[in-house]
């Protein structure tokens, strides 16, 4: 009984004096520095605390954290919504009456994107969407901090058409679509006659 | 008039010590567990977190009172308030410097251990008022806690008393420093009334009341229901035990009482092991240290700094031991601290007889 009573005293010595380093290492904090940093891992001693908002860790520019989009290259193909794994992104397209114009890779751009809703929400941050994407324009970026008080703001809404403009687009499609199906109609009754 | 203008205003001295000590704690308490985790704790309620410990009160303060619809409404309400009056009402026979005690008791000691009891009394009204499973069990396991580990700090309360002959705890003091009115002796062989200091606290008299106090204050965490004996709230399997359904001021009161209990247990170990108000430093020659460091402000800072060495203690304990478990904690009070404590006491006694 004697010899558990000496090792009951031995071990928690030992847990008392472990506790007791780190209470008097508390005087000194780690320096916030970055994983590429060369000695990263050799700090050992100190406050591991990054007090958040005041002081951040340095993230690379290629991290994989929000997307953007940079609609000028966008030709609204909708593949980057078709392979979302959680169908975060919604996009309307409206076709246009003739070639808008050509992304900075030289694609011709014959949509006009009425709608481009990201909802970070539900993003899960997998990167496929910046994979299909043909002209390189959804990208992830290295922002990670969008606090929000208000859920909705977490859509982000890309496309740069106000309604109006969505609308008179819409017109002169239904316009052109009527005449050509006029032109249609008006060639098979050539034909017929 | 002025007898009871007095008292009152003692009383509302304790109670506005035990209020702010409580307050200090519960900063001391954050920061001390996040400095040993590595943590930096509270850093932005005011200048490194310090107005924490009020915006705290100020949330319990602002928080509604909830009685359970299931709850024993009358035992509930007076738990909490019957908790903390046990642990408040100790504080009345503690002497703070020389001549400076709220009320001297002849009785002292026994007092103190009897009214700490009627703590177990309002646990368990607190556990059994809620109707609630868990603050059942946690009240459950906290009586037989406390109950148990009276033993062993009550026998080495005693082994202590023995050896000072009185259970007036002013005079407890008294005997351990250059004020004894009776000789006092180093380890048993040399007088020291004279020099007084570290070397005529109780347990460099009697070098056994060492182990005493290592009993004692280990029963005293128990009492305090502290880590590593916190199993009457252990939080991962009782969520909060017995306040668990607790909220607002009424849980405030369970904070407060905790930490007084703190301060009391470290208070009255200090008393009667590590010389009371008694200065730590001896007279050496021509510098009359101990003398120079006795009065009533040198008292009070003496205990008032023992005292919160030894709750630092018990916080730097909490922060490092992991919960016994229900039977290793009767294990360890009735098969070692008991009999150990009893050794103790039958040493006192022959101390008291061949060597005093």
């Amino acid at each position: 009984m004697v010899g558990k009573i000496f090792a009951g005293f031995r071990t928690s010595w030992k847990g008392l004096s472990l506790t007791l380093r780190h209470l008097f290492a508390a005087g000194e904090s780690r320096k916030v520095v970055g994983i590429k940093s060369a000695n990263y891992f050799d700090q050992k001693n100190g406050i591991a605390t990054i007090q958040y908002p005041h002081q951040k860790l340095p993230v690379p520019e290629v991290g994989r954290y929000q997307l953007d989009v940079e609609m000028d290259d966008c030709i609204v193909c909708d593949l980057c919504a078709k392979i979302c794994p959680v169908d975060c992104i919604e996009i309307e397209s409206i076709k246009a009456t003739e070639a808008i114009g050509q992304t900075s890779d030289g694609t011709t751009k014959r949509l006009y994107a009425a709608k481009f809703d990201i909802d970070m929400a539900k993003c899960m941050y997998c990167g496929l969407c910046t994979v299909v994407c043909p002209t390189e324009c959804i990208v992830m970026t290295d922002q990670y901090d969008k606090t929000v008080t208000n859920m909705n703001d977490l859509i982000y809404q890309f496309s740069d058409m106000t309604a109006e403009e969505a609308h008179e687009k819409r017109e002169a499609l239904e316009k052109q679509q009527a005449e050509r199906q006029a032109a249609k109609a008006a060639a098979l009754k050539k034909g017929q006659a | 008039m002025n007898f009871y203008l007095t008292y009152l205003l003692v009383a509302t001295l304790l109670f506005a010590f035990t209020a702010i000590f409580a307050l200090v704690a519960l900063y001391a308490e954050r920061k001390v567990s996040a400095f040993i985790q590595d943590r930096l704790g509270p850093m932005e309620t005011g200048k490194f977190g310090l107005l924490q410990p009020f915006a705290d009160i100020l949330k319990m303060l602002h928080k509604e009172f909830i009685i359970p619809s299931a709850a024993d409404k009358v035992l509930f309400t007076l738990a909490p308030i019957i908790i903390y009056v046990a642990v408040y009402m100790g504080f009345a026979t503690l002497p703070w410097a020389p001549g400076v005690v709220p009320v001297s008791l002849n009785l002292g000691v026994f007092y103190i251990f009897a009214i700490l009891s009627v703590e177990t009394v309002g646990i368990l009204m607190a556990g059994w008022g809620s109707n609630n499973k868990y603050a059942l069990l946690g009240s459950m396991r906290s009586v037989a806690q406390i109950v148990s580990y009276e033993i062993p700090a009550g026998v080495s309360v005693i082994a202590a008393v023995m050896i000072s002959q009185s259970l007036d705890l002013q005079e407890v003091s008294a005997e351990q420093g250059i004020l004894a009115a009776h000789p006092i002796k180093f380890l048993g062989i040399w007088t020291v009334n004279h020099t007084g200091g570290i070397l005529a606290w109780n347990i460099f008299q009697a070098p056994h009341l060492i182990v005493a106090f290592v009993i004692y204050f280990i029963a005293s965490l128990a009492e305090c229901n502290r880590a590593p004996f916190d199993i009457p709230e252990a939080e991962s399997e009782l969520v909060a035990g017995f306040h668990v359904e607790y909220s607002g001021i009424r849980f405030a009161f369970f904070f407060l009482a905790e930490y007084s209990m703190m301060f009391l247990v470290s208070m009255i170990a200090a008393l009667l092991f590590l010389g009371g108000w008694n200065t730590p430093l001896p007279n050496i020659g021509p510098a009359r240290l101990a003398d120079w460091t006795t009065g009533t402000a040198w008292g009070i800072c003496w205990i008032v700094m023992k005292a919160i060495i030894l709750v630092g203690t018990q916080i730097w304990i909490r922060w490092t031991l992991p919960r016994l478990r229900v039977d290793q904690l009767m294990n360890l009070c009735w098969k070692i601290l008991t009999p150990v404590a009893f050794a103790c006491m039958l040493i006192s006694g022959i101390w008291r007889l061949a060597v005093m």
